[in-house]
């Protein structure tokens, strides 16, 4: 094993930078911060930690391509993208949390966040099994920390608990996972464990690791059956937390699994034009992606939560995502990456409107977003936007990133294929979904405000952070090249 | 015609500028959009103006790589049918305008909405790639759901909600079929002149499947029976400008789709199932004006009209000849510009003064005394509607019925019958609620004269009469751009292989 | 082509006219009216014209006109004037203004009126000039319009259902018709009425309609005939005139009868039968005893009746029905040369001409009685109005002699060629409509003796004042007629008798 620390160093630049820009943020406000009052303590903390996530951007895209450390790392073009895409996202989020009303710890919030981060830049890139592990363990812990951030909320405790036993649980699966691997294959480097594997015949012991790791893929991204920690973590959850975990986290997550997937088990992917479980994974992950679809948009129909809807539309874009995740072989990880990363985009920016609107007034209920047009133009302007990418509407860039991953899906077999007819169905569901999201944006643009309410001043930092969004969102929507030249 | 693209563009163009006008006022808000919608239009008809046929076909017009990586291009490209419909969405999106002159609530984002809705309609119209064909389809959905719940009337909510959903729905089964040809034909463009080569390898079954697919989508939208129930609930709850729209432009939207994409890609598909189309458009004629002939609602009347209308649309083009589908074309213009005078008079004209649809009531106000100019007006577009010689749904029908005695003559009768239900249900709208029981006593609340005839409505029914008389007269001056378009090899191929 | 071209200012006139007076709304009701009356009088100076350079003897079309009109359709706006449509030009040319005259005292919205009269005018007169199908089917249509609005709105207490049930009746005929041309112009490529005609005569239609296959053709017949007898009206499709005739205003009934009804047998012989000669002889059989069951039943029907105008109205049924029998007798016809035939058609034509001036006379009648009365026209409403208006009596009895069939009035002559024609092709036929001549005979003389003589009774009985100069204008320019075209019919059949020798000479013979 090539042991280049050098190599190294440079290549992980920008996680080193976003370390010392969390200890920067925790140096400054414990010295200066403590004369501050609670929202320049917030404005201190953000500063310096959008500093950092922007030099460690500069950072990622200046590093080295290809394998580094003995090809611990590989920093291929997917990699790259996705580390830009998470320290994009991550701004983002850093953008939304300033609009937090009444901020306290500010400082070890955003160090987390920047914790997180670095974990999620770890995880883009990893290729072998230990690593990969302490980077998902990185960013799953400060994710933890981050739900459970706001203590005065019983909510907030309850979603951090919740998503701590779930994630401790598929850490345990997954490790068990690993080790399993490690005793078929005997290495712990992803490559060699899929060449091994492809010359191995199947055996029980192999379908039980990959059963594992489907499992702890399935919680990361918050897809059925394991989805039952995301409607409670995205509802207590602190604003920024959620919105944090349901962009960057997930675009990690999806970098991270398939990487692990596809180069680690290619050979044991089986083959989706039938379905016999018995080939390989596949068809595993085409159930999983099919139950996500199915339950997320069936239970958002039913929500009264704007959060929880949320939830819920996270889980039926999880399966979607994973129709990406299984032609990633065959088509490139383009599609999937191109997907994920707008949908993080939306996502910031839904979860950033419901922060400032938070501001003057509960924001629990979707019924409490009514007359938004009337309250704040600017933010129904910027919700309509996220909602419609979510819901796939051209020509935003939800509306391209579901195209290409169903096309994706389509070429593994055709319409006749089981894999056609998950993206037929995926089709069809995102008819149904249009519908919860016009009912959000009908309390919106359509509804008149309830009687009482007040209209919302937008904070500076949060409206330049929602508009960005928003225009990323139609730019790379109407040029999406921007983002699949990267490939 | 190389300024045909800004159609589009002067119309999202004008959105915006409509929505930051809002701000200012209504009245500026108004002559923004009134500004921007004539402007395309005046595009349109100078492209008509000086257009010169191309044995080809379609003519490109913008022709750019847009996404290499899947082979998608921005690809815009236009022949006579496209320049038909494209002068049809101008007149009526600018009487559109003319009509929604009162509207003062909101009215900067009504306007907004009301142009991306025809900037998409445009690119629709224009488009010569199936992706790109796909996302103009797809933004003209969104705005339709605000305009109806923001500033509809009766049900608003429901109504819009489920014509959106059911555009949505057939959208998605479009896109279903349109990927699918994309896939099988190796993945390598959308243009619909390379998926129609593609196609033209595929199986039989395949072009079967994705001609039901895309066929099925685009007839939602067409309101084909028996997937119209969205439209009358739909355009009854709009406001009066959006209706004009909706009927009037936007379910041509899908029955150009079926002519443009469904028909040249899978004429296997269409040979199939011709009998079944034929049929359910003619039973649609039939069973909509039947239905229209019960309504008490005024709007409800005019409503099923339109799925009427468009069940003779659908007939033409499932008849798959050239003269039939000339006539579907012609039919598509004639009912455009008639539904928008129909709903026109029973939404601005009658309904925003009496505030009432119900004939019940309208019997007994005498309408055509006190709103002389909209009963003469309602008059003129119900015998146009009628497909009285003179107007342009005369040598629509004629043409149509031509062209389907050659493919069934069944059906033609039944056509015949379903000109004499819609005499009926016409005839009894105008007299019900325009020149009912001479006034005896005046109905309670209802006394005193009602605003009158705004300078733009006027100026809206004179343009969209007119626009009706004059292809009525004139039919050749549409006739004279659509038929060399089904010259060309595309749809002569149809034709062979369409007609069994 | 001559220099003027007459047909198209004969039709148009009258419709410039009523855009005129559209454009006028502040015109008062004298200019209304008087601007009405100037157009509808130009017709009979613009027909004054055309005989002046009328040929009878050269049969085809004179005075043409010939313009593209839909090229792609191969459509034509083509006007043409044969002795049959002369006759009919003239007869409208008269009834025009008369149905004017008549409404004169009509004190609601005279200008709408005058809109509505005019409009009706150039239609009708457009149907009998135009020679293609799309300019005929144009005015044939049009013509409702101003009719249904002229019942609807001046029309009596059911006139909203009369008019309603008449268009739409209409209409649905009509709709046949045009899915019979488009199956025409289909295998045809043309719809232009001389065109066609040559077409049938050397028999390339019927071979050109038979590549429709099945019984399709013979559903064009059908479509074609159903347009035209709905119009007519023939038994049994003709449950829509009584109460139209009855409701409308009587101007507007005076044109209908007499203008109206002969729309659709002009129909009949210059579509149906010069373009389907073997199906209409086929059907003959059939549809002789329609027209038999039609001059018998209107005529025992209006035995019936109570009211005046209903009488009149189903004796309409009864007298056009006899132009269709005489029509259908000739195309039973198996061998060439016939003077039955050409008697038969004479009287045809004539009783066009004759029943139009006799009807519309007969409706001012009762018209009047009614303007008396105070709305009342039952038979029993009425009695010794000879002695309280002897002129009004004279005149009446006049129209009613007229429409009965005397000898020396003009209805004599028509009905008895056609009598004597169509004993000649089909004796039962005729002796069965003999007794629709006693029933005519009978009501005609009851109307007559109920109302005229006897003691003054009913609204006789009070104030009953005798003809305006008004009504005596309307009136004597009518019954002058009747005692001219009794005396002299040849004046009429001059215009037209070589035009029937051609067709008897022509006759499509199986």
């Amino acid at each position: 094993m090539n042991t280049n620390y050098t190599e190294l160093f440079f290549a992980l630049r920008p996680e080193a930078f976003l370390v010392a820009g969390a200890l920067a943020v925790l140096g400054l406000d414990l010295s200066i911060g403590r004369r501050l009052d609670d929202a320049q303590r917030l404005t201190q903390a953000l500063a310096v930690g959008a500093f950092s996530v922007l030099c460690a951007c500069a950072l990622a895209w200046a590093g080295p391509r290809g394998a580094v450390f003995g090809g611990a790392f590989m920093f291929d073009r997917f990699a790259v993208a996705t580390r830009l895409g998470v320290l994009a996202l991550t701004l983002l989020v850093l953008g939304v949390a300033s609009a937090a009303r009444s901020p306290r710890n500010s400082a070890e919030f955003v160090a987390v966040i920047l914790f997180a981060a670095t974990g999620f830049t770890l995880m883009a890139a990893v290729q072998q099994l230990l690593l990969s592990f302490l980077a998902l363990e990185l960013a799953s812990l400060s994710l933890y920390v981050l739900a459970g951030f706001d203590k005065g909320r019983p909510e907030s405790s309850e979603a951090g608990l919740k998503y701590f036993l779930f994630g401790g649980m598929a850490a345990a699966f997954l490790l068990f996972g690993f080790s399993l691997v490690y005793g078929i294959a005997g290495s712990i480097d992803l490559p060699e464990i899929g060449t091994r594997i492809s010359m191995l015949p199947h055996s029980p012991l192999l379908a039980v690791a990959l059963a594992m790791i489907l499992v702890a893929l399935g919680f990361k991204l918050a897809a059925a059956p394991f989805h039952l920690w995301a409607p409670d973590v995205y509802e207590g959850a602190p604003t920024a937390s959620a919105a944090l975990v349901a962009s960057a986290s997930k675009l990690a997550g999806i970098t991270f699994f398939t990487r692990l997937l596809w180069v680690g088990f290619g050979g044991a992917a089986g083959d989706v034009s039938s379905l016999s479980a018995a080939s390989g994974w596949l068809p595993g992950l085409a159930a999983i992606a099919a139950l996500s679809m199915l339950i997320g948009n069936f239970g958002a129909l039913a929500q009264q939560s704007i959060r929880r809807l949320l939830a819920y539309s996270a889980i039926a874009h999880s399966g979607a995502l994973l129709l990406g995740v299984m032609a990633a072989a065959r088509v490139g990880a383009a599609p999937v990456f191109y997907y994920a990363a707008t949908y993080g985009i939306a996502t910031v920016g839904a979860f950033g409107v419901i922060a400032v609107a938070e501001r003057s007034g509960p924001c629990q209920r979707i019924s409490d977003l009514a007359g938004l047009y009337r309250r704040s133009p600017l933010l129904a302007g910027c919700l309509a936007v996220f909602i419609l990418s979510l819901a796939g509407i051209p020509p935003l860039a939800g509306f391209y990133g579901k195209f290409a991953v169903f096309a994706a899906a389509l070429q593994l077999g055709g319409l006749a294929g089981p894999a056609g007819w998950l993206a037929v169905m995926a089709i069809g569901l995102s008819a149904l979904a249009l519908y919860y999201y016009l009912i959000v944006l009908k309390q919106a643009l359509v509804t008149a405000p309830a009687g009482d309410a007040k209209p919302i001043a937008v904070p500076v930092a949060a409206g330049v952070t929602l508009v960005a969004a928003a225009a990323l969102i139609l730019l790379f929507g109407v040029r999406p090249s921007l983002l699949l030249d990267l490939f | 015609m190389n300024a045909l693209p800004w159609t589009i563009y002067v119309s999202f163009a004008g959105a915006l500028l409509a929505l930051l006008a809002g701000r200012r006022s209504p009245a500026a808000a108004r002559v923004v959009a009134l500004v921007s919608a004539a402007a395309a239009w005046g595009i349109a008809l100078v492209a008509a103006v000086r257009f010169v046929p191309n044995p080809a076909g379609l003519q490109t017009l913008v022709d750019v790589p847009w996404i290499p990586q899947m082979g998608i291009r921005y690809c815009l490209a236009a022949d006579g049918i496209s320049l038909t419909l494209v002068i049809l969405t101008g007149l009526a999106a600018t009487a559109g305008i003319l009509f929604s002159w009162n509207i003062e609530e909101r009215a900067g984002e009504f306007f907004a909405f009301y142009l991306t809705l025809i900037g998409g309609v445009y690119g629709v119209f224009l488009s010569a790639d199936a992706f790109l064909f796909f996302v103009f389809y797809e933004i003209a959905i969104v705005p339709k759901y605000f305009l109806i719940a923001i500033w509809g009337s009766t049900n608003r909510e429901y109504g819009a909600m489920k014509l959106a959903l059911y555009s949505f729905a057939g959208s998605s089964l479009v896109l279903a079929g349109i990927l699918w040809a994309y896939v099988s034909g190796g993945g390598q463009s959308f243009a619909l002149g390379d998926l129609a080569a593609a196609a033209s390898h595929f199986t039989h079954a395949q072009q079967i499947g994705m001609f039901t697919l895309v066929f099925l989508g685009f007839a939602v939208l067409a309101g084909m029976f028996p997937f119209h129930t969205w439209a009358p609930t739909g355009h009854v709850a709009a406001p009066t400008g959006a209706s004009m729209l909706l009927a009037g432009v936007v379910m041509k939207l899908g029955a150009y789709g079926c002519l443009r994409v469904a028909l040249p890609l899978f004429p296997v598909g269409l040979a199939f199932w011709q009998p079944v189309i034929l049929w359910l458009a003619v039973i649609g004629i039939v069973y909509a004006g039947l239905v229209a002939l019960v309504q008490d609602d005024f709007k409800f009347v005019i409503g099923y009209s339109s799925v009427s209308h468009m069940g003779f649309v659908l007939l033409g083009l499932a008849a798959a000849n050239a003269r039939a589908v000339s006539g579907a074309v012609l039919q598509m213009f004639s009912h455009g510009v008639i539904a928008g005078l129909l709903f026109a008079v029973v939404g601005r004209m009658v309904y925003e003064r009496t505030h009432t649809r119900k004939f019940a009531d309208l019997r007994l106000m005498s309408l055509y005394r006190r709103l002389p100019f909209a009963a003469v007006v309602f008059v003129i577009a119900g015998l146009a509607s009628m497909g009285m010689p003179g107007f342009s749904g005369f040598p629509a029908e004629l043409t149509i019925l031509i062209g389907v005695w050659q493919t069934s003559p069944w059906c033609t009768v039944v056509a015949a019958l379903g000109v004499l239900v819609a005499a009926a249900f016409t005839l009894r709208a105008i007299q019900v609620a325009f020149f009912g029981a001479p006034s005896e006593a005046p109905v309670a609340g209802d006394s005193g004269p009602l605003p009158p005839i705004t300078l733009a409505e006027k100026s809206g029914a004179v343009l969209l009469i007119g626009a009706t008389v004059l292809i009525g007269l004139r039919p050749d001056l549409l006739l004279d751009l659509i038929r060399p378009a089904l010259q060309s090899p595309v749809f002569q191929a149809v034709f062979n292989g369409g007609a069994p | 082509m001559s220099a003027l071209p007459t047909l198209s200012l004969i039709v148009f006139l009258p419709w410039a006219g009523a855009l005129l007076l559209a454009l006028m709304p502040k015109l008062g009701a004298r200019g209304s009216r008087a601007t009405a009356l100037a157009f509808s009088l130009s017709t009979l100076a613009l027909s004054a014209v055309a005989i002046g350079s009328f040929n009878p003897a050269t049969t085809g079309y004179q005075l043409a006109e010939l313009h593209d009109w839909i090229p792609s359709l191969n459509v034509h706006f083509s006007l043409g004037l044969d002795g049959l449509s002369l006759i009919l030009v003239l007869l409208t040319a008269i009834i025009g203004p008369a149905g004017l005259l008549a409404s004169w005292r009509q004190e609601r919205d005279p200008r709408l009126m005058g809109i509505f009269f005019l409009v009706l005018q150039g239609s009708a007169l457009g149907v009998f000039l135009a020679l293609d199908f799309v300019p005929w089917f144009m005015f044939w249509e049009l013509s409702l319009v101003p009719a249904y609005f002229l019942i609807k709105l001046w029309g009596g207490p059911g006139a909203p259902r009369a008019a309603y049930q008449f268009m739409v009746y209409t209409i649905g005929g009509s709709a046949f018709m045009l899915m019979g041309f488009a199956a025409i112009f289909l295998t045809t490529g043309t719809l232009d009425f001389p065109e066609l005609s040559r077409l049938a005569a050397d028999g390339t239609l019927a071979s050109k309609l038979a590549t429709l296959g099945g019984f399709w053709p013979h559903a064009v017949f059908l479509g074609v005939f159903l347009g035209l007898a709905v119009k007519v009206p023939l038994f049994p499709f003709h449950s829509w005139l009584p109460s139209a005739y009855a409701e409308a205003p009587v101007g507007a009934s005076m044109f209908l009868t007499g203008v109206m009804s002969k729309m659709g047998v002009y129909g009949f012989l210059r579509i149906l039968w010069p373009l389907f000669p073997a199906p209409l002889h086929a059907a003959s059989p059939c549809l002789i005893w329609l027209a038999v069951a039609g001059v018998v039943f209107g005529a025992f029907a209006a035995m019936k009746q109570s009211d005046l105008k209903r009488m009149v109205a189903y004796s309409s049924i009864n007298h056009v029905s006899y132009c269709l029998l005489a029509l259908f007798a000739v195309s039973l016809v198996t061998r060439p040369g016939g003077s039955a035939a050409t008697s038969a058609l004479a009287g045809a034509l004539l009783q066009m001409f004759n029943h139009g001036v006799s009807a519309a006379a007969l409706f001012f009648c009762v018209g009047v009685l009614e303007s008396r009365s105070g709305g009342r026209r039952g038979l029993g409403d009425f009695g010794g109005v000879r002695t309280a208006a002897p002129i009004f009596a004279g005149f009446c009895g006049i129209s009613l002699f007229s429409s009965l069939g005397l000898p020396g009035l003009n209805g004599f002559v028509g009905e008895f060629l056609i009598f004597r024609g169509v004993w000649g092709l089909a004796p039962w036929c005729t002796a069965v409509a003999c007794l629709g001549l006693f029933a005519t005979a009978f009501f005609l003389l009851t109307f007559w003796q109920r109302v005229f003589h006897g003691p003054r009774a009913g609204a006789a009985a009070g104030a009953f004042s005798d003809l305006s100069r008004l009504e005596i204008a309307t009136l004597v320019p009518l019954v002058a007629l009747m005692f001219l075209f009794g005396v002299l019919p040849q004046l009429l059949t001059g215009l037209f008798n070589p035009l029937v020798a051609a067709w008897v000479g022509h006759l499509p013979l199986p």
